[in-house]
């Protein structure tokens, strides 16, 4: 297949090709999951893996997260490097206890010893009308957790490059894939360089206050921005890609510029990486800024049921009033 | 005293299982028409160097325990009285086979070929790991029970997809294939990563032994709570072949352990041993086994002491005094390097710590050094005005 083109895909089918080009390439790569070989995963994200690198690198496995991070755990010590999906966000905690407390922590444990690269995928995100389990957004677990990478892309090119890139990374990568921006299209070049997944991109430029978003919400926060516009308001935004580590050089940049940060994410305000942003860009920006930093999120809840997650989830007017109370200062 | 609780829960079976038991408590070797087989080729010299082996892990067992009493250790797991189990099921295997540990598999360890000064580090605080895993063929101990089974069952997966897919990692010309074994306890069996972890090695025909020593005690909880049946009934429910053997016999689990290898080799495993044994020390030297168990079931286990069994076998068939004082002195001598070397061990520096979390550059991780090592500097440059 040539690479030198620009294709133009959504978010599911170009993390497709990341991970068709990604077995092509490198034979220790694996995939592996429930649902994930002949039905192709329940968003079809896996679609024809199976068929073309066949059922011993893609992976239909038993019913047991803890037995697939478990088991690609050993994959990865015999030198494979395994893909793991997990089918839905809610669907990781049965992990948790390979994932924070081996995946993490097996190389500092060996004191350097042994590289793990296991990437494990997980759609996230709500606003899909799902029932319970089927919303969250657990970032702020992973991030909180040394010895992971946590990143997530909200458009197609990223969602290449960025599953490429952690698939090729000899640490244990956290993949959070916005669900419902899955069919979100957006021009791909497979041979474009390799990104610097660790770097956060402004993807509009403002002059009166830093907008800083990611995954999903980096659709909502472009349109706040625009629709800001229209009030005679520049806000610039920015993609945070990668949250953990988070790239806050690059925040505080555009923060010494504006004067002002909203950061907005779909999990819960309290304990999020709003939060985190929030008190770093506080030390760094202490004289630049105009106002606090504001935090737009869901609230301290459960993800509550699809009738009433409009309210729950962070949106152009949420963002709007976030822009007027910053300003306002 | 509170009611002693039952090693036995009251509904429990039998099973169908027969124990395998070769070595008899009296020392006398008797015969398994099933298993004899494997001890084939097992010398009197072979047996010697077994003994030794469990009588210089039985001799750093105490040494630990009493650096730890002189607090120079922060704990201590004893693993006194699992020697037999440990020792008989290592003689079994291949250089190439891949073994995860839990954490109280000082003897395999030994066998594998693990300075056990470098296990100390672990425990005095000084290393996570302490030894290099892929120089043994041996994984570093894991401390959140059961969590490695699913790794081993993954590695066991790994080794047969090598010779599926032709990675080259795969056994050499004439070489045996590698097999993945991995031990854990009667407590551990009831976590559900053991479930997982033994339905994907079913799924994946995966060559991986599951080595089960049940020491009848998860610190304060007795086997009666664990199960209602012996746990190698359980491997019939998924499917593959569970043997129970007497642990304490060194010569009935290292025959079994070969068969079961032997067996996986072959591409036909898994396999399931429970090895029944007995913890006859404490759990860990926080702990005070009084309290929950009597002194009669301890001291009818000591008279199972694997260790006094093999003794009186090796006497039975002529080895003589001058082999055991041999070997007790060997054994103290090597309890004495063990000493020697906690005593000398210098705590890790911190800062190392920062590279060993990523393999990659990772921008926090440089922005937390740079903020530790200007901090440090500080000390440093405060140091030199006081001595101006």
């Amino acid at each position: 297949m040539s690479t030198h083109q620009v294709e133009n895909l959504p978010i599911a089918k170009a993390l497709n090709a990341a991970m068709d080009d990604a077995l092509a390439a490198d034979p220790s790569v694996l995939m592996m999951g429930e649902d994930i070989g002949t039905l192709g995963g329940v968003f079809r994200v896996t679609q024809g893996l199976k068929e073309t690198h066949g059922a011993d690198r893609v992976m239909d496995t038993p019913l047991g997260e803890a037995g697939i991070v478990g088991t690609a755990i050993g994959l990865a010590m015999r030198g494979y490097r395994p893909v793991c999906e997990i089918q839905f966000d809610g669907f990781v905690y049965p992990s948790f206890n390979q994932i924070t407390s081996q995946l993490a922590k097996i190389r500092f444990r060996s004191d350097g010893r042994i590289d793990l690269p296991v990437v494990i995928r997980i759609p996230y995100g709500g606003n899909i009308g799902s029932i319970e389990h089927h919303s969250e957004s657990p970032e702020a677990l992973f991030a909180h957790t040394a010895g992971l990478r946590v990143m997530t892309p909200s458009n197609a090119q990223d969602a290449y490059s960025m599953l490429r890139e952690a698939i090729a990374s000899p640490d244990p990568v956290i993949f959070l894939e916005p669900k419902r921006r899955y069919w979100l299209k957006g021009d791909v070049d497979r041979s474009a360089a390799s990104t610097d997944t660790q770097r956060a991109q402004v993807v509009r430029e403002g002059r009166d206050l830093t907008l800083a978003a990611y995954g999903s919400l980096v659709p909502v926060a472009l349109a706040a921005a625009e629709a800001a516009r229209e009030d005679g308001r520049s806000v610039e935004v920015v993609d945070l890609r990668s949250i953990s580590p988070l790239d806050v050089a690059t925040v505080e940049a555009s923060v010494n510029k504006t004067g002002r940060l909203v950061v907005t994410h779909e999990a819960p305000t309290f304990g999020g990486m709003g939060g985190e942003l929030a008190a770093e860009i506080g030390e760094r920006c202490f004289y630049s800024l105009e106002a606090p930093v504001i935090r737009v999120g869901g609230y301290h809840m459960p993800y509550p049921v699809a009738g009433v997650e409009e309210d729950y989830l962070p949106n152009i007017d949420r963002l709007l009033e976030a822009f007027d109370r910053s300003l306002s200062h | 005293m509170a009611e002693q609780p039952e090693t036995q829960h009251p509904g429990a079976t039998p099973g169908r299982l027969r124990r395998v038991s070769i070595l008899g408590e009296d020392g006398r070797r008797g015969s398994d028409p099933e298993f004899d087989r494997y001890l084939e080729a097992v010398t009197p010299e072979d047996l010697k160097a077994a003994y030794r082996s469990m009588l210089t892990v039985r001799r750093f067992d105490d040494e630990a325990t009493a650096l730890q009493r002189q607090g120079k250790l922060a704990l201590w797991v004893p693993s006194r009285g699992q020697e037999a189990a440990q020792i008989g099921s290592a003689r079994a295997m291949l250089p190439q086979d891949y073994v995860f540990p839990s954490y109280r598999e000082h003897a395999l360890a030994y066998e594998r070929g693990v300075d056990l000064a470098d296990m100390m580090r672990v425990f005095r605080g000084f290393s996570g790991g302490g030894w290099d895993p892929r120089a043994h063929n041996f994984h570093l101990y894991t401390f959140v029970l059961a969590a490695q089974i699913p790794h081993a069952v993954g590695y066991a997966m790994g080794q047969r997809l090598d010779a599926r897919l032709g990675t080259g990692h795969g056994p050499a010309e004439g070489e045996q294939p590698p097999s993945t074994i991995v031990y854990f306890g009667d407590g551990s069996s009831t976590e559900g990563e053991a479930h997982e972890a033994m339905v994907f090695a079913a799924s994946y025909d995966a060559p991986v032994l599951f080595f089960v020593q049940n020491n009848q005690w998860a610190i304060s909880v007795p086997f009666s709570t664990q199960s209602r049946l012996p746990l190698a009934e359980r491997a019939a429910g998924y499917g593959f072949e569970g043997i129970r053997v007497d642990g304490n016999d060194l010569l009935a689990v290292q025959a079994v352990t070969a068969y079961a290898l032997e067996k996986i080799r072959r591409g036909e495993g898994p396999v399931l041993i429970e090895a029944e044994t007995y913890r006859l020390g404490a759990h860990t030297t926080a702990d005070d086994p009084t309290k929950y168990r009597t002194r009669e079931e301890e001291q009818g286990w000591t008279a199972k002491d694997p260790l006094v069994r093999l003794e009186k076998h090796l006497r039975l068939e002529g080895v003589e005094d001058a082999f055991f004082e041999e070997a007790a002195e060997a054994a103290q001598e090597y309890g004495r390097g063990v000493r020697e070397a906690v005593l000398a061990m210098e705590p890790p520096q911190f800062k190392g710590y920062f590279d060993t979390i990523y393999a990659e550059a990772n921008a926090l991780v440089d922005q937390e050094r740079a903020w530790f090592e200007q901090y440090e500097a500080g000390f440093e440059d405060a140091a030199q005005e006081d001595t101006r």
